[in-house]
């Protein structure tokens, strides 16, 4: 759904007063975070979509990659998961059977357990998982502990939307649509303890609302504005020339429409590199905020991981939540 | 007599419609082409995809469908002989700068000492940005230096940007100089994008 539509939906529900939850609906945060005791935090989250390749098992890792990613951006560590299941039964159970094995696959890599899971007939496959996670109550990563000076880190490259969409019109190279799927199998465990570990004061990461909408969340919640520079966003391969065509998921404007003036662009950043900005993401990596200081550390740390992270922006003392991009 | 053809994209899901116009817009002719599809991301997507490929758009919304009117680049000088010849000396006169597109494959200007190379090249562009912005700065090759953190020219491109040039360079050159984190102005590009702006300029100044 979009951000509009559910911003309007949520605005509905009657507000929680719980001094144990930590991390609740009013920031637009990746995951609930509840406290259990002085030491301990609960981290619940739930994501599930439909195919977004051809392969189920790719299919079932990346979905799951996608729902452990919330636990991350907290700082959590996954502890378990549940499966959702919404499938056709015109469709042979093989398939299912495929899915699942790749989602149970990457929630063994994360280090975590699936314990069951509950299914629902449906006319289109979808898949996800529930997941609950672990955190100490003060280590906690919130999208609204940015500061003014931060520098802005993003550990995968943009461009899975526009690069599926390619991939559907057959005008994607075999080898970019292979880099993708990859990239949205990835888990960001390595991420999440390398700004753990950094002390980075900020988190969140990047889906359905595109690097623009997940940035703006961050400056909504933490109360200033955010500088990105178009140039420093890395993109996964063929992103630029699949876009250029008009291969870009609706996502992307519906991003853009709920933004609004809230983004401002530099002259010469072209209608196309705007669409590459706002495209909604399939398990896209983190985005963190890190004081100057810190930013050596989170790099070399990210570096020693394998991740290719890349510094697109810095936090601004402004107030207003506003997007500033650079060329 | 204008020659229009009409692509009917209604009910169609995303790609089809993009991959439709694409499939028209490369065949060899002149005319205009009016696209309808039934949804917005379409007509954006579509929208994107001709003004990429350096054509006209207009694009109106009627009784819940979306009519995308292009104009082929060129188009007009295949049927329309009056029109053209009514309107090529206003534009000339008027649209030089806008029309315009520098392709610089180079730091320095003219062969030579490296040194006076990269004084003329200040030179050119402390006369560019007296003038007019043009369409476009591409650089490509050794040009994407003059983009980046230090250049000598760096605050007349800036000028020259704030006046509406579109500043591109080549992301595969910048790689090659490793040199990508330190550019200042100017979006990382490619080759089709260059191609693009190339193809679509009225005049282009290559500087190499």
């Amino acid at each position: 759904m979009g951000p509009q539509t559910l911003s309007q939906v949520l605005r509905h529900l009657p507000p929680i007063q719980d001094a144990n939850l930590l991390v609740g609906l009013d920031k637009s945060d990746d995951a609930a975070v509840y406290k259990l005791g002085p030491d301990l935090a609960l981290i619940q989250t739930v994501d599930f979509f439909t195919p977004v390749v051809d392969d189920p098992y790719l299919f079932g890792q990346i979905a799951a990659a996608n729902a452990l990613s919330d636990v991350y951006a907290m700082g959590g560590r996954p502890l378990l998961a549940l499966n959702i299941v919404c499938y056709p039964s015109c469709l042979p159970p093989e398939i299912l059977g495929a899915i699942l094995r790749g989602g149970a696959d990457k929630v063994i890599e994360a280090g975590a357990v699936i314990a069951g899971g509950h299914t629902v007939q449906d006319d289109e496959p979808k898949y996800g998982l529930a997941v609950a996670g672990l955190v100490h109550p003060d280590r906690i990563f919130t999208n609204a502990g940015a500061r003014p000076g931060d520098r802005l880190v993003l550990t995968k490259p943009l461009g899975t939307g526009i690069i599926n969409t390619g991939i559907k019109a057959r005008l994607v190279s075999e080898e970019a649509a292979q880099k993708a799927v990859e990239t949205m199998a990835g888990l960001n465990r390595g991420a999440a303890r390398a700004m753990a570990e950094a002390g980075a004061h900020a988190c969140t990461d990047i889906t359905g609302f595109g690097l623009l909408g997940h940035a703006a969340e961050m400056a909504e919640a933490s109360g200033i504005s955010l500088a990105i520079n178009w140039a420093s966003v890395p993109l996964l391969p063929e992103t630029m020339d699949t876009a250029a065509l008009g291969l870009i998921p609706g996502g992307a404007y519906s991003n853009r429409d709920y933004l609004g003036d809230r983004v401002s662009f530099a002259g010469g950043i072209t209608p196309t590199q705007q669409a590459v900005l706002f495209d909604p993401q399939t398990s896209g990596g983190l985005l963190i905020a890190v004081g100057e200081e810190r930013l050596g550390l989170l790099l070399d740390l990210l570096q020693r991981s394998g991740i290719d992270a890349a510094v697109i922006g810095r936090v601004l003392p402004v107030a207003g939540a506003q997007i500033a991009v650079t060329v | 007599m204008s020659n229009i053809t009409i692509l009917d994209c209604r009910g169609l899901a995303c790609p089809q419609p993009v991959l439709k116009t694409k499939g028209e817009l490369d065949r060899p002719g002149a005319g205009k082409l009016q696209v309808i599809v039934d949804n917005p991301t379409a007509r954006e997507n579509v929208t994107l995809l001709a003004r990429n490929l350096g054509h006209q758009v207009e694009a109106e919304e009627r009784g819940g469908l979306h009519y995308i009117n292009i104009t082929r680049a060129g188009a007009a000088g295949a049927g329309a002989n009056i029109s053209v010849q009514e309107t090529a000396p206003a534009r000339a006169a008027s649209t030089s700068a806008v029309d315009t597109v520098y392709f610089i494959t180079t730091s320095t200007l003219g062969q030579g000492s490296p040194d006076l190379g990269q004084v003329l090249m200040k030179s050119l562009f402390v006369t560019l940005a007296e003038q007019p912005a043009p369409a476009a700065i591409l650089l490509l090759n050794t040009g994407v230096h003059l983009a980046l953190e230090g250049s000598p020219v760096l605050e007349f491109l800036a000028r020259l940007a704030e006046g509406g040039a579109e500043v591109l360079a080549c992301g595969t050159c910048l790689d090659y100089y490793r040199v990508r984190e330190k550019l200042a102005l100017g979006a990382v590009s490619n080759m089709y994008e260059i191609h693009s702006r190339l193809d679509r300029a009225a005049k282009v100044i290559t500087v190499a």
